[in-house]
Formats: structure tokens, C-alpha cells, sequence
């Protein structure tokens, strides 16, 4: 085995790998990374399944050590990486020798970066995954975020690594946008024209309030016409809920799996990624599609991501 | 039975048009003939008061089959027995720091705190569904003379095993998490376990009663 040491866990860092589906029924959310796209480009870089753990970083990155080395790669926002004090590259595989420390600042970019490791970090699985989930401490190391002087385990790899990167091309296409796409919620039509035309026409700060949980939007008040009296109801991720005062919520990877609030819309599979880049302050705006368009952007999506050599420049 | 596309990975199935046992023993239903005949492109199942989210791989399958499917199902869950319900008893104590909403919520209603914790422990719950976080149930129906909107503002931090109540449902926070709902008392039971089977003391369906418990109780549970 060989480890990594956390010297300084940056904001928020914790374990994630591709979350728990279908244990809706316990009340538990699926988890998993934020930036899923950037956690299968950047574990297919240091030759990992797509779904290995990470680390995901929030804003601010942190420094780690790693006493036995390893290989790593670094992929979703810029957190202008260095190893050994030298400076190197994202989306693209790094041999780091014994006693080697990589340290990571503050965001350029989005707002989550993953450190990718080969063979991915082990920790104990809840319910068939890695991920963290935060809010009830389970999964992850330890149900949290990491600390200072916490120890990670990976399996210990060779160093020989496969130095090829992520083709400039893959990665405009799956840039994170900031014009999200969306279908209609289950309760659109609880909406008026007038609310349903400054939710599309209206470009919408991300509050300070925005976590894994979901994202509070900065909004005009868009209150239903009629308030009526919902019955809370199972809700999908990256569903946009309105509240009684007009506020607007986007539910996130560790959401809570029902809710009382109408949805006036729904973000699309392909661009679920994108709401794990967003910061506090970004602009974001929507667009609508239909389902057909959401779902051929889904297939084309997963298609690039499974291409293998394609990915790579 | 109703579909709404609540996603483009997700199809909402409303089983119901209120909370009460009839809707719920419906979604209950075609829950468990999912969970016993599973389909490959389902993904994950959301059950609430009246009715299924369901999420599923849009590589496999469109709305419209999810919807034609799901009605077979459905047709078939209809005729389903269910099992006799569990009986859980969760034991309470009332008031003070474990309940610092009591005597807002008696006050309200113009009750004596006793009266809001006999009322309380005067039903049987059923346990409707799970959400939220892991292993909280929503428990209903709370008595009327009772039952008190959410707060207004959140608490960040409520401790886990509190009570609540909200609207008319009550639960037990299984976790410190934010909440809203209001506080009337704590368990010292620990709601869910990872290392235990099942992991959740409450189960969607089960039917739980609450019972009263002394601070010494609490402070020295479990009892010898």
C-alpha cells in the first residue's frame, strides 16, 4: 500500500467517486462527485476505472504528501497546481516521487478540482461507494471532510505512467457552461408566462449559499401564481426548486431525496456536471430544451466519454 | 395514475391525490414489485406520500416506454398483499433541552405542554416513506390539535434523535443536521446504523408509537 498525507486540506476536500444510486427507498442520496465528467477524464489518466475515488477539492486546494509516491493527475477547475514547488499541468498524468508534495491554491477557474490517484484511494464503502456524504457522516474517510495529519491509502502502482493528455477539442466540448440547459420541472406549469419568461430570460447570481446539498440562487422574485399547497414529492438532481418567497434552488449530489417545493424546471443529464464548477457570485442563465434534444446531448456525451483513444491528444 | 417527465432521467409517478393510507399502500405496492422483479435501466426509486420518482438510464429507454412499463407494473402491484406492518417503539424524552420547541408549540395551540405530549404519544404513526437524510421517516397523521407549520427559519444544527413535528407529520432526525421542523423531544435511540441490519430503526410502511421517558431514563439508556 502506499499513502498520502494531508498537510492542509484546503476548504472542503473529501472522497468521492461516483455516488450510490438506488438507495432512494433508505432516504439516502446518491452522493458522488460534483464534476463527474472531470473525475472519469481525470482517473482514465492515470489509467483508473472512471468511477475510482478521488479527492475533491472545493475553491481552495490544499497540500498533500505522498511518502511512497504515486502517480496523480489533476482535472475539473485550475487550483494552479505545483509539485515540489514546480508548477505542472492539468489533464495530464504526473509520475511524484517518494516524499514528493503536491500543493494546490485557489481556485482560477470553477469551483472543484480532482486529484485523481493511480489505482484510486481505498477507504471503507457505505452502501456500495466511496463518496462522502456530509450531511449524515457516512462514506468517504471518516463521513467528512479531510484534516490535517489524516493518512489515505492507495494500492501502490509502478511509476511507469502513459504521459498522453486530454485533447484540447474533449475538453471545450465538456467545458462546464454557465448557460445551464434544462427541460420543464413536473410543476412548470404552476408558473405563469411572466415568471416562466424571467426564469429564461433572467440571468441569476449563485448565492453564498451553495454547497453540495444545493445551490441558492440570487432571484427576482419568481413565486408561483397561485400558491397552492404541495405534497413533498421525490426530487430529481438538478432540479430547480422555486420557494414560497420566489427564491430559486438548485438540489445537488447530496440533495435531500424529497421535497414540498414546486420545480419549475430540470437540469439536463449532460449538464449536471457543470453545477459542480459553479462559484458563489457566477452568472448562470437558462435554456430549454426538449426531452429528445436533452437526451441525444446525453448519449453524445457518454459516447465521447467512453471513446477511449479518441480522448486523448 | 399519472406521469410527468420531472427530468430527462427521471419519470414521476403520482399513485394519489392525498396522504393517507390508500395512496401510500398503493406506492408501497409497486415499490416492492419493483424491488422484487427488478428492470435494468431502473436506477433508483424515490418513493413519497403518493407517489414514485423514478430514475432510469436514458441509454436504454424513453419516457414513453418507462410510462407503459411502469403501468404494467402497476396493474400487476394492485393485487399485491402486503406484509402486516412492523410495530417500531421509539422511546421520548419530552421538553426541555431535548424539546426547546414544547412550550412554543403548546402556547400556539393553546394547550399545556402535557396535553401536546399526550396527544403525541396518543397515535399510531405510519411510516410513509423515508427522505430527507438517511432514515428519516415522515410519520403521520399527528393529532390536529397539534399539528404547527415548520419554523420560519431553519436551525443549522439539530441534534440527532430529535423529535419534530411539522405540519401534520412528526419524525425522528436520525442525524445533527439543519432542520425546521419543531423540536418537542429526543430519543436515545441511535435511527441509523451503518454496521447494523437493517440499517434504519424505521422502515418505510412500519407503524411506530412513541413512549414517554424520564431524563434519568435518557441519561442512562440503554436501561440494565
Amino acid at each position: 500500500m502506499s499513502s498520502l498525507v494531508v498537510e492542509n486540506p484546503g476548504l472542503l476536500t473529501t472522497v468521492q467517486d461516483l455516488g450510490r444510486p438506488g438507495y432512494g427507498p433508505l432516504g439516502v442520496s446518491p452522493s458522488g462527485a460534483a464534476d463527474s465528467v472531470a473525475l472519469r477524464l481525470g482517473n482514465m489518466l492515470v489509467g483508473n476505472a472512471q468511477g475510482a475515488a478521488a479527492l475533491e477539492m472545493m475553491l481552495v486546494g490544499g497540500r498533500y504528501t505522498f511518502p511512497e509516491g504515486g502517480v496523480i493527475s489533476m482535472a475539473g477547475a485550475d487550483f494552479g497546481a505545483n509539485l515540489n514547488g514546480q508548477a505542472i499541468e492539468m489533464w495530464i498524468p504526473h509520475a511524484v516521487h517518494p516524499g514528493g508534495t503536491l500543493e494546490l491554491g485557489l481556485t482560477r477557474t470553477g469551483a472543484r478540482c480532482y486529484l485523481c490517484i493511480a489505482s484510486g484511494i481505498q477507504v471503507q464503502h457505505f452502501l456500495g461507494s466511496a463518496s462522502t456524504h456530509l450531511l449524515s457522516g457516512l462514506g468517504g474517510f471518516a463521513g467528512r471532510g479531510l484534516r490535517k495529519g489524516d493518512v489515505l491509502q492507495f494500492g501502490a502502482v509502478e511509476q511507469r505512467i502513459r504521459r498522453r493528455r486530454i485533447s484540447a477539442k474533449v475538453l471545450e466540448t465538456l467545458e462546464a457552461r454557465k448557460c445551464l440547459r434544462v427541460t420543464p420541472g413536473p410543476q412548470a406549469d404552476w408558473f405563469s408566462e411572466a415568471a416562466k419568461l424571467a426564469f429564461y430570460e433572467g440571468a441569476f447570481r449563485v448565492s453564498e449559499d451553495a454547497d453540495r446539498l444545493g445551490l441558492r440562487l440570487e432571484a427576482a422574485s419568481l413565486a408561483p401564481e397561485s400558491p397552492r399547497e404541495m405534497i413533498s414529492e421525490g426530487v430529481s438532481l438538478g432540479a430547480v426548486q422555486v420557494t414560497p418567497s420566489g427564491q430559486l434552488i438548485i438540489l445537488f449530489v447530496e440533495q435531500q431525496t424529497a421535497g414540498g417545493y414546486p420545480k419549475i424546471a430540470n437540469v439536463i443529464g449532460a449538464d449536471l456536471h457543470c453545477i459542480g464548477q459553479l462559484r458563489p457570485r457566477d452568472e448562470v442563465t437558462f435554456a430549454r430544451v426538449s426531452l429528445e434534444e436533452a437526451r441525444a446531448l446525453w448519449m453524445a456525451q457518454e459516447r465521447l466519454l467512453n471513446s477511449g483513444e479518441e480522448l486523448f491528444a | 395514475m399519472e406521469f410527468r417527465a420531472a427530468s430527462d432521467q427521471t419519470m414521476l409517478v403520482y399513485l394519489g391525490e392525498e396522504i393517507g393510507l390508500a395512496s401510500h399502500q398503493r406506492v408501497c405496492k409497486l415499490l416492492r414489485l419493483l424491488q422484487e422483479e427488478p428492470i435494468a435501466w431502473v436506477r433508483n426509486l424515490q418513493p413519497a406520500y403518493c407517489s414514485l420518482l423514478v430514475s432510469f438510464d436514458p441509454s436504454q429507454v424513453e419516457h414513453r416506454e418507462v410510462e407503459a412499463t411502469l403501468r404494467r407494473y402497476d396493474q400487476r402491484a394492485v393485487n399485491m398483499a402486503l406484509p402486516e406492518p412492523r410495530s417500531v417503539e421509539i422511546p421520548v424524552c419530552y421538553g426541555g433541552e431535548f424539546g426547546p420547541d414544547l412550550d412554543e408549540v403548546a402556547a400556539t395551540h393553546k394547550l399545556s405542554a402535557s396535553r401536546v405530549i399526550e396527544l403525541h404519544l396518543s397515535r399510531t404513526y405510519r411510516a410513509y416513506f423515508l427522505g430527507f437524510a438517511p432514515g428519516f421517516a415522515y410519520l403521520g397523521d399527528l393529532a390536529p390539535e397539534i399539528a404547527t407549520p415548520r419554523l420560519a427559519t431553519p436551525r443549522k444544527n439539530v441534534a440527532a434523535g430529535s423529535v419534530g413535528i411539522a405540519g401534520a407529520q412528526t419524525a425522528v432526525y436520525p442525524f445533527a443536521t439543519p432542520g425546521g421542523w419543531r423540536l418537542i423531544g429526543q430519543t436515545p435511540l441511535e435511527m441509523f446504523r451503518k454496521d447494523r441490519t437493517p440499517m434504519g430503526l424505521i422502515a418505510m410502511g412500519d407503524e411506530v408509537r412513541f413512549r414517554a421517558i424520564t431524563r434519568e431514563e435518557f441519561a442512562a439508556w440503554p436501561p440494565p
